[in-house]
């Protein structure tokens, strides 16, 4: 159980996607302008990490790993993550149509996220079960999400302040982000020393 | 049996699986789209400026294709061209659309009007209303730190010597900038007609008024007398006039003593 727990506790902080791992970073930079929009793609986010694990982890196991295939992981990974992002977003037009309005965008923009794809490629990487895996998923997707909702924070204090010419825009974000991200290696040890 | 050839079948095979259980997916999920309003948002200028009262270009074009709404001509951006293409799609008459441009209602540039305070706060006219009215002595007046500049989509709109301007050629009648101006100087005059606009909002009686701005409006009625289709009325202490009344003689304009009227006649290229 505290195994468990620690795994979703370091998703969450320690090896925060964004901030510790710098992976889905153009999500990041692209979509934490309002806070409604972060939360929207967060919640897309958590939502396809944990299908894409549950849907790769036996692919990976009862048919790479069984034929000693485990180098064709990442290019059968990217086709299973975005066949099934596609049909994720043709079954929501139909069946949930407010949820699909409520995503937009973002749901396509997932296909491409190298956050998806980092985190089941990171679960076999560090040799994880399948309960194991989908707890990192959810964990690294709720990272994302206090993350992006921190950061949507950050800028929108951004928004009102007197920037000089030259840092207006993406520089000063990006500091910003740098800024946050130190911040976040604050928790390097905290996770450790509560749960080992 | 070769590797190689084992992981090509299996990448192959993922692939037809997926492409199988897509195909499939599309023909059975599939969700009949409203093909008019498709046909309709493609007409319109895309903008989503929200002139035309809903959230976006699409919302106009689904309102319009479920009959929601009749009116075609609702595009201020799209123009006619628009609300014909929309009508003939529908096969309704189309409406015509008054063509309109904003115009600012303010002549305080820096050598008219007098400053009262050296601003340092967030360059913007709506925080810097907020510090008593403004930088400038006319708390009626135009801020010029550009609120309606950055919310324009069209770059119609500049800051000339401290009071915004706005292009009429480049105007796109989105009303934005109407609904921006924190003091309320933005307004609509139609194209292609000469009318008298009072370039004055200043309610201040007539003594304090000239010792704020060179060019504000003291309420002199002078203009009203000259008037002679009674289109200018003085509302506390600041002409106004009847855009519907006006006929654009221009006999205000010569007797305003301050300069506070001016022949408008806003022509598109």
């Amino acid at each position: 159980m505290k195994d468990y727990l620690w795994i979703f506790m370091t998703a969450i902080l320690t090896e925060n996607f964004i901030l510790c791992q710098f992976l889905g970073i153009c999500p990041f930079l692209g979509v934490s302008k309002k806070l409604n929009t972060a939360v929207g793609m967060s919640a897309a986010v958590i939502f396809v990490m944990a299908l894409a694990t549950a849907v790769t982890y036996p692919i990976n196991r009862f048919l790479l790993v069984k034929n000693g295939l485990e180098y064709l992981q990442t290019i059968v990974f990217i086709l299973v993550i975005a066949a099934l992002v596609q049909f994720v977003e043709i079954v929501l037009k139909k069946f949930i149509p407010s949820l699909y309005q409520a995503l937009g965008i973002y749901l396509p923009l997932i296909t491409t996220n190298c956050a998806v794809l980092g985190v089941v490629l990171l679960n076999i990487q560090k040799g994880y079960g399948f309960g194991a895996s989908m707890l990192n998923s959810v964990g690294g997707g709720v990272g994302f999400m206090v993350a992006m909702i921190m950061f949507a924070g950050v800028r929108e204090r951004l928004e009102g302040n007197d920037i000089p010419k030259a840092l207006k825009g993406l520089p000063i974000t990006l500091i910003a982000a740098a800024l946050v991200s130190l911040s976040f290696q604050g928790f390097a040890g905290v996770v450790d020393g509560i749960f080992h | 049996m070769n590797p190689v050839v084992i992981a090509v079948i299996i990448v192959s095979v993922i692939g037809a699986i997926a492409a199988l259980i897509l195909a499939i997916a599309s023909k059975v999920f599939a969700v009949p789209v409203d093909e008019k309003a498709e046909q309709i948002r493609e007409c319109l200028p895309g903008a989503n400026c929200g002139a035309c009262g809903f959230s976006g270009c699409d919302g106009y074009a689904a309102a319009l294709s479920k009959g929601e709404v009749k009116e075609t001509n609702l595009c201020n951006p799209g123009g006619n061209e628009a609300a014909k293409a929309i009508s003939e799609i529908l096969g309704v008459v189309a409406g015509e659309v008054k063509p309109m441009a904003a115009i600012v209602l303010c002549r305080g540039h820096n050598a008219n009007s007098v400053q009262k305070l050296n601003y340092q706060g967030v360059m913007s006219c709506r925080m810097a209303s907020q510090v008593f009215g403004g930088p400038k002595e006319c708390i009626y007046g135009c801020v010029g730190y550009g609120d309606c500049m950055a919310v324009c989509e069209y770059n119609a709109i500049k800051i000339c010597d401290g009071i915004a301007r706005i292009d009429p050629h480049a105007c796109r009648a989105c009303k934005k900038c109407v609904k921006t101006c924190p003091k309320g100087l933005i307004e609509m005059l139609p194209l292609e007609e000469t009318e008298a606009a009072v370039l004055c909002k200043n309610h201040d009686k007539g003594a304090q008024t000239r010792k704020e701005c060179s060019a504000g409006c003291i309420g002199c009625m002078k203009c009203t007398k000259v008037c002679e289709n009674g289109a200018i009325t003085i509302d506390r202490f600041c002409a106004k006039v009847d855009f519907t009344k006006c006929t654009g003689c221009g006999k205000c304009h010569e007797e305003c003593p301050v300069g506070a009227i001016d022949l408008v006649s806003l022509t598109k290229k």
